[in-house]
């Protein structure tokens, strides 16, 4: 008998996670972000789109690093010809540098709007938009039951959301999947050659719904993430027991 | 259909409008009279005041001295143009076609709608009689082109309907200054001895081009029917114009969405009929206590897709205040463009691509909320100068026409303005070694640079930026700039421009 049970157990688990919303990796789609052991933290090993990712970026210089990390996600999310839409009020992303990430800046629409209440009202429409890549909005807080609206929208659209959360003072519990925080590292060249080298971060998982949190160091170099894996001991450390 | 034309005259325009502002006038003689080269000329004077020999052109001085109680008032410009427009709306009861014939006219273009006042004579008649019971000495007449009623209207002694077919025989006996020439030549048939149409409508084509201009025979073809003359209509007609009169004055948001659906559902029908989609629509509802609510949309691209539009006016209906009740909706499209059909996909692709519907409808959605002005794609433009790198794309399909520049570093956030810093540098021409903003101090550890960057001459005058891109102690990256060369007195102001990734 404690077999059975423990099959129950797992299978009633494996249910717990397809009714959330995540979904058994699928073949040849698997691990094409490139992060490595980040990936590794969410449910079945797989970085979760279709759902709302939230980013804490008190500072313009966190904004400028979440923005870069976003933009390495964007390239795989927008390599099958969709669109994303950007929401912000400060209007301070200069397109230019997507292309850096390897995304085409001019598929991605830009949103300026003076209000925060537009922001969330723009981005709940963006998000039941079938076929968008991604919907990004910079805001300042959103509460519980604003995000369970963009949740809901999500669900029956399957598009990824990312919030771009500027006031960290109180961060209360939203819906989203996934809570980060990216801050620049120094880059490092070889045979310390002069100048700045590659963007590299500090990219924390604070928060997973079902996953592991955990922090990781991560670069950006010649167009995919490229994980730095002598501090890879230190995620280790914030394992947390799933569930 | 067979076209027919009013030209109404009215011989005391500006006179008679006055007479009505001040009845006093009615049994004095006077006139209208404006400065033209060094003399006070009458342009315009009333029927007594005709009546004692006082014409238009005469100088007002030699008036006065034919009769001396003749009162001289300046004349107001463009006074005819507006009383011309006034009464051109009033008449639009008659036919909805109506063009301001300048200076003291209006033509009717009165195609089918006769019958309704029961034929032409009780027609022209009920207008005529009309106008004159309001006090404008009007005179009318109906020919099948503009220029025989012009000509009738005015010079006429017989009957003012000409029978379909029939203006070349009336036109005969007039006068040739009915055919609406310039003075010039009126001047030169004249002196040829041509005191009616009559005398020179025989005479060769040729001939005529020859001795009086192209100009002479446009009117003359146009008096007889032989050319088109345009008409500039005072109320352009709208093609894409629907109505709802309601039996109940409508006052609440479920009625307003009944009528908008009924709109739409007749105009997108004609739409599509036509292959053609809306780019704006107007909403006007006319309320019981004889206000206008008015709402607008606009979309990407021409739409006919009656749900979508819908929604679009549905984000709307909060503005329009039904007040005691909504009587009738009109519904104008005055911008529609081609739509081509959408070609069917087999297999539906994964992404919502910029020329995807569902992203043009999603856009105007937010443009009819949040504006369309902050909703912008940006193209690149071959420009080094950072700020003029992008424009704006106008459409959401504009392709970009140069590629997007990878070979200089570009920071992830741009300041709109760059902002001053203070610096400590070492050496001119490198990096500083630290830099103040937002009194936080930045160690550099890492710079590249500089990347000069010259400001365009041929657009605006100022100093070139010598852009560097450094790290700070943290990992921290920023581009800064220096403004201008180091001189022997000042050294260059340094700004932060913008956030590295």
């Amino acid at each position: 008998m404690p077999d059975s049970k423990q099959d129950i157990i797992s299978k009633l688990r494996k249910n717990i996670l397809h009714w959330e919303g995540f979904r058994p990796p699928q073949a040849g789609n698997a691990g094409t972000f490139g992060l490595g052991a980040i990936e590794a933290a969410f449910p079945n090993g797989v970085f979760p789109v279709g759902t709302i990712h939230e980013m804490l970026c008190p500072a313009p210089e966190q904004t400028a690093a979440t923005a870069g990390f976003i933009g390495g996600l964007l390239a795989v999310l927008m390599k099958k010809g969709g669109a994303c839409l950007w929401i912000s009020t400060s209007g301070k992303l200069f397109p230019s540098s997507l292309m850096a990430f390897n995304v085409e800046p001019d598929r991605v629409i830009f949103v300026d709007l003076k209000k925060e209440k537009d922001v969330l009202w723009v981005m709940e429409e963006a998000l039941k938009c079938e076929g968008l890549a991604a919907v990004i909005a910079e805001l300042q807080d959103i509460s519980f039951a604003q995000s369970r609206r963009l949740q809901l929208a999500v669900e029956s659209s399957k598009v990824t959301g990312f919030l771009l959360r500027t006031d960290t003072r109180k961060v209360g519990t939203t819906t989203c999947v996934a809570r980060w925080q990216i801050n620049s590292l120094p880059s490092e060249l070889e045979d310390g050659l002069p100048g700045v080298g590659f963007p590299r971060w500090q990219v924390d998982l604070l928060k997973v719904r079902n996953g592991n949190p955990g922090c990781w160091q991560l670069e950006w170099k010649d167009g995919s993430f490229v994980p730095i894996e002598e501090k890879a001991a230190i995620a280790e450390t914030y394992v947390r027991k799933a569930g | 259909m067979q076209k027919r034309f009013v030209s109404i005259w009215f011989r005391h325009l500006t006179t008679d409008w006055l007479t009505l502002r001040r009845p006093a006038l009615k049994e004095l003689p006077f006139v209208f009279a404006a400065p033209e080269r060094n003399r006070i000329v009458i342009t315009a004077a009333n029927a007594l005041a005709e009546k004692q020999g006082i014409s238009v052109g005469m100088a007002a001085a030699d008036a006065k001295a034919i009769v001396p109680s003749l009162e001289v008032i300046d004349e107001i410009p463009g006074q005819a143009d507006k009383l011309l427009k006034a009464l051109g709306e009033w008449c639009i009861r008659y036919t909805p076609l109506i063009a301001i014939d300048l200076p003291d006219g209006l033509i009717l273009d009165i195609s089918g709608c006769a019958h309704l006042w029961g034929g032409e004579r009780a027609y022209l008649g009920t207008i005529i009689k009309l106008l004159r019971s309001k006090g404008y000495d009007a005179r009318g007449a109906i020919a099948d082109t503009v220029g025989a009623a012009w000509a009738v209207a005015r010079f006429a002694k017989v009957k003012p309907i000409i029978e379909p077919g029939g203006q070349k025989d009336a036109l005969l006996s007039l006068p040739p200054a009915a055919l609406r020439l310039d003075s010039l030549i009126l001047e030169r048939l004249q002196k040829l001895g041509f005191y009616t149409i009559k005398s020179f409508i025989g005479i060769g084509r040729s001939v005529l081009r020859r001795r009086l201009g192209q100009n002479f025979l446009v009117r003359l073809d146009q008096a007889l029917g032989n050319a088109d003359e345009p008409l500039q209509l005072l109320q352009p007609i709208e093609p894409y114009h629907e109505r709802l009169p309601c039996l109940e004055p409508i006052r609440t948001a479920t009625g307003i969405e009944i009528a908008i659906k009924q709109l739409l559902e007749n105009l997108c029908r004609r739409l599509e009929g036509e292959g053609k989609g809306l780019r704006t629509a107007i909403l006007k509802c006319y309320r019981v206590d004889g206000e206008i609510a008015e709402a607008s949309i606009g979309t990407n691209s021409g739409s006919h897709h009656i749900d979508h539009l819908f929604k679009l006016f549905e984000l709307k209906i909060p503005t329009i205040e039904p007040a005691l009740g909504i009587e009738l909706f009109t519904l104008d499209a005055p911008k529609v463009e081609d739509v081509l059909p959408g070609q069917e996909v087999l297999w539906s692709p994964e992404g919502c691509g910029l020329d995807d519907v569902a992203l043009a409808e999603l856009l105007d959605k937010l443009a009819n909320k949040v504006g369309a002005s902050s909703i912008r794609r940006y193209l690149p433009q071959e420009h080094h100068w950072p700020e003029r790198s992008i424009k704006p794309a106008r459409t959401l399909q504009e392709k970009r026409a140069t590629a997007w520049r990878t070979d200089r570093p570009r920071p992830s956030l741009l300041l709109p303005r760059p902002e001053r810093i203070d610096v400590m540098v070492k050496l001119p021409d490198y990096p500083p070694n630290f830099f103040i903003y937002k009194g936080e101090k930045h160690t550099i550890s890492k710079a590249d640079g500089p990347e000069r960057i010259e400001r365009e001459w041929w657009l605006e005058s100022g100093e070139h930026r010598d852009y560097y891109y450094v790290e700070d102690q943290d990992g921290q990256r920023y581009w800064l700039f220096r403004l201008g060369h180091y001189s022997e007195e000042t050294s260059p102001q340094w700004f932060i421009h913008g956030f590295f990734a």
